[in-house]
């Protein structure tokens, strides 16, 4: 029987002792590293953001370079206009899409139709942007914001069809059985009782989709396009608040700086809100209609 | 017998009412009214209008993959003066000139590549880092408090962090990080060149904060995913709480993380506003961090709406479509690996 | 060759609910010791104790005097790292790491403690396999064949390889051969037999054949309270305590 004292174990628990305390120091600090930017960027949005947020920024028009004041209302308002577009393809689309892949994709077509969703979930948003408008742009000969809305559509379609998948999967399958056995028919029994059960689960993953398009620049970069004035008209090019947020950063003047700032303020935290309502809803529970 | 055996209590099969009617008895004995009020179709005529229900649901499930082929379609259709014109020697060309119509892509390649792998490198040892963490350390009342914040990150949009970028990291890399790192490292080469803040340096770091929260969430999921049996099996052998993660936890993760550490590289490569607003689009191929860059996706952010000449926008459009192609492959490659550890069941959010 | 075991007022609790009252037991060297009950009777937490695997839950303590040989292990300045290792254990699901080879299994516990000579290495991972009854069954394929890709009772004994490999005094074995098949019961049981002229052997088991078979001492436990602990034999035969007689007799459990 090989001697015990070869281990030389004493001495070794040091090394090992060193290496435990490293690794735990490192995790412990690479969280505190992470959170730091979090933290930052939050404080520094702010900080810079609160001074110029005030009435005259949420209700007026940019005003001529060098001229104080003005603010983003048409960014804001067009933001509004364009993810109206969006929402009104990309969700119906999406949840379309997500019932197939709940009630009848459970098969290799489904797994297809899977695996494309997250293909197009994983396409850079520029891309999708040339895409609207080789689409849209290019037949019309002029930016609008049904170019945008169609190419932050195409974004919102793998998020929404994902989300109603999964909510659809949750509600068990007695449920269904119980309204088939009552002899409603299936398409009824998808409808008012399968996707009425995960209707909260599903608004969620919209607000998702919404949340993550909402604050998307690249696509509008040349489909939408921005506007310097009021415009209603769909047809045209429509200001958008990231957009908005972009041409001023960049800009070489202090006063829209201060105005980016601001616009980003509201941008993040209407984001905030709808990442907190998923939390919510998400850790109560969602199928409560199912019980 | 245990006196409190279930199956002495049951009645006896016959006094079990509804076996025991005729289906119109039923009908009427369960409160009729209700069922009759649900007209009972014939099963042939609710046939039609589930046929058409499920036809338009595959409509919009067909829809995606159509979506994915029009890109495709548009995308080649709309560089196709490109690609005959300069072929396969577009992608080394090394000068991107429109006005004399040289459209070279290799900087943007070079400048996409070294920023996704700076990247790579400062994000992939914090988020396994931060998912060890939250997994094997952190006490059960934090946990969900990191998780979450650390998926806040997920949701800022690009143009915050190149906001942010511009206007707080650039001078801060100016004021403290690149002097420090000029004079302690700069015989590597790395280093050198006026500093500007805005550059390579800067674009790697965003890119980096912006794809911790896609890798820490994969991580954690597959180190999750490991059974606890596997960490006992190691305990129990002698072992650190280090050597035991080491061995037992990520040791059978390796292959999922893998995964995510690709998904990153994913995401790394189409991101365009907080890399457009902070690398300092300059065509060119330098070795120092410094030096300012050009990526695929932020040319295009900055020179399509102005592209003058359909060789110039097909051009463009061309590195779309090399960058669509690029970032298929990667996402692919790292679902599948994912999917091998997890069993299908991870679900990224960002 | 094997240490006894002394136990003196152990109290185990899971949060705040004890689920261990005031053990004693004295568990002799070179001998099996069969700790039995229903479930839920605290056995398996009591044999987590003696290898300080039962605070590795988060909430879970224990305290006590648990006397391994001449240490301490809940002493003052014991590490329990260094307690697992002179204590091995065995799990009722067999848990090889399918990562790395039967060689890598069963070298594990020894790069984790720093053995890097590969001659001494090799040697010992004979050994323990031979212990174990497996060096036989896989001598040509050690490095080819991973640690997962073996039957459910090859596994097992891989398992027991692997814990035998750094050298403990105590072998732990939680209901060692509850997921396995007849067959491979009957091995895992002659190899304990076995085992037991080098080491002491504490074995958890709800079978109570497995401990009339395998045991030279059993304990009874129910509600976290040792009832009797006396020679299997009489235990089986005449046991002194009511409740161990309802218990062998099946009136619960």
């Amino acid at each position: 029987m090989p001697d015990p004292t070869r281990y030389r174990s004493a001495e070794l628990s040091l090394w090992r002792k060193l290496a435990n305390f490293g690794a735990t120091t490192f995790a412990i600090g690479s969280a505190v590293l992470v959170l730091v930017p979090l933290l930052a960027i939050f404080v520094y949005l702010l900080i810079k953001g609160i001074g110029s947020v005030n009435l005259a920024f949420l209700t007026q028009t940019p005003k001529p370079v060098g001229e104080p004041g003005g603010g983003m209302a048409n960014a804001i308002v067009g933001s509004g206009l364009i993810l109206l577009i969006a929402s009104g393809i990309g969700i119906p689309l999406g949840i379309g899409c997500g019932i197939y892949l709940a009630e009848y994709g459970r098969n290799r077509f489904g797994d297809f139709v899977r695996f494309t969703a997250d293909v197009l979930n994983g396409v850079p948003s520029i891309v999708i942007g040339i895409v609207a408008y080789s689409l849209v742009v290019v037949r019309q000969k002029h930016f609008s914001a049904y170019s945008g809305g169609l190419a932050l559509a195409i974004m919102m379609v793998p998020t929404v069809a994902r989300a109603t998948e999964e909510m659809l999967l949750m509600v068990p399958n007695s449920i269904r059985e119980a309204a088939l056995g009552l002899g409603i028919p299936k398409w009824r029994t998808t409808l008012s009782i399968s996707l009425r059960t995960a209707s909260a689960g599903v608004i969620t993953g919209c607000m998702l989709a919404f949340a993550r398009v909402a604050g998307e620049t690249a696509p509008l970069l040349f489909t939408a396009f921005g506007n310097q004035y009021w415009n209603m008209n769909p047809n045209q090019p429509t200001a958008a608040l990231p957009l908005q947020i972009f041409v001023y950063a960049i800009s070489p003047f202090d006063e829209w700086h201060k105005q980016a700032w601001a616009g980003a303020l509201i941008l993040i935290v209407m984001i905030v809100f709808a990442v907190a309502a998923v939390r919510v809803v998400t850790s109560r529970g969602m199928l409560k209609g199912a019980s | 017998m245990n006196p409190t055996d279930p199956l002495a209590s049951q009645k006896p099969i016959a006094s079990v009412p509804s076996l025991a009617q005729t289906s119109a008895e039923r009908k009427h004995a369960a409160g009729g009214s209700v069922l009759s009020r649900i007209r009972t179709k014939n099963p042939a005529s609710s046939r039609i209008p589930d046929a058409i229900f499920r036809g338009v649901i595959a409509l919009a499930a067909i829809s995606v993959f159509f979506i994915v082929v029009l890109i495709v379609f548009e995308l080649i259709d709309k560089s196709k003066l490109s690609l005959h014109e300069f072929g396969i020697g577009f992608f080394y060309g090394r000068d991107w000139d429109p006005v004399n119509g040289e459209f070279g892509a290799l900087p943007f390649i070079y400048g996409t590549v070294l920023s996704s792998v700076l990247a790579l490198i400062l994000a992939v040892p914090l988020s396994v880092g931060v998912a060890v963490y939250i997994t094997e350390m952190c006490p059960a009342a934090l946990r969900a408090i990191i998780s979450f914040l650390v998926e806040l990150l997920a949701a800022i949009p690009s143009v915050i962090y190149g906001l942010w970028g511009i206007f707080v990291l650039a001078p801060l890399l100016r004021e403290y990080v690149q002097p420090f790192l000029a004079k302690y490292f700069g015989w590597t080469g790395l280093f050198e060149g006026p500093q500007f803040g805005l550059g390579m340096l800067a674009a790697g770091i965003i890119l980096a904060i912006m794809i911790v929260p896609i890798v820490a969430s994969i991580t954690r999921e597959v180190l999750s995913a490991v059974p606890q049996n596997q960490r006992e099996a190691v305990l129990a052998l002698g072992a650190t709480r280090w050597e035991m993660i080491r061995v037992g936890v990520l040791r059978n993760a390796r292959i999922g993380i893998v995964g995510g550490v690709i998904l990153g590289l994913g995401r790394a490569l189409g991101e365009t506003m907080a890399v457009t607003m902070v690398i300092g689009n300059r065509p060119e191929i330098a070795k120092s961090l410094f030096a300012p860059g050009y990526t695929m996706a932020s040319v295009i952010a900055n020179e399509f709406s102005e592209a003058t000449g359909d060789l110039y926008l097909n051009a463009l459009v061309e590195i779309g479509l090399a960058l669509f192609i690029v970032t298929l492959i990667v996402n692919a490659l790292a679902r599948l690996l994912v999917w091998s550890i997890t069993g299908g069941t991870a679900r990224v959010n960002a | 060759m094997g240490v006894g075991i002394e136990v003196k007022g152990l109290n185990a609790w899971y949060g705040k609910n004890l689920a261990l009252k005031d053990i004693d037991m004295s568990v002799p060297a070179n001998h099996v010791t069969a700790v039995i009950g229903p479930s839920g009777c605290g056995k398996s937490t009591y044999v987590r104790c003696l290898n300080r695997m039962h605070e590795t839950i988060p909430e879970a303590h224990a305290e006590g005097d648990v006397k391994v040989g001449e240490i301490e292990i809940y002493g003052d300045g014991s590490d329990p790292v260094e307690v697992r290792r002179k204590i091995g254990m065995v799990f009722q699901k067999p848990n090889p790491f399918p990562t790395m080879s039967i060689y890598g299994n069963v070298a594990a516990g020894l790069r984790l403690n720093g053995v890097r000579n590969r001659k001494q290495t090799d040697e010992l991972v004979e050994r323990s396999l031979k212990l174990s009854a497996l060096w036989e069954e896989v001598k040509d394929t050690l490095h080819k064949k991973s640690g997962a890709s073996l039957s459910g009772g090859q596994q097992q004994r891989l398992c027991i390889a692997r814990a035998l490999a750094v050298e403990p005094d105590v072998l732990l074995m939680d209901e060692p051969a509850s997921a396995l098949d007849p067959i491979s019961t009957s091995k895992i049981e002659e190899l304990i037999f076995q085992l037991k002229q080098h080491y002491t052997v504490v074995i958890v088991t709800h079978n109570m054949q497995q401990a009339a078979r395998v045991a030279d001492l059993t304990g009874f436990f129910l509600m976290g309270s040792l009832i009797e602990y006396d020679k299997t034999e009489k235990i089986f035969t005449t046991p002194a305590d009511k409740r161990t007689e309802d218990y062998i007799t099946g009136r619960f459990g």
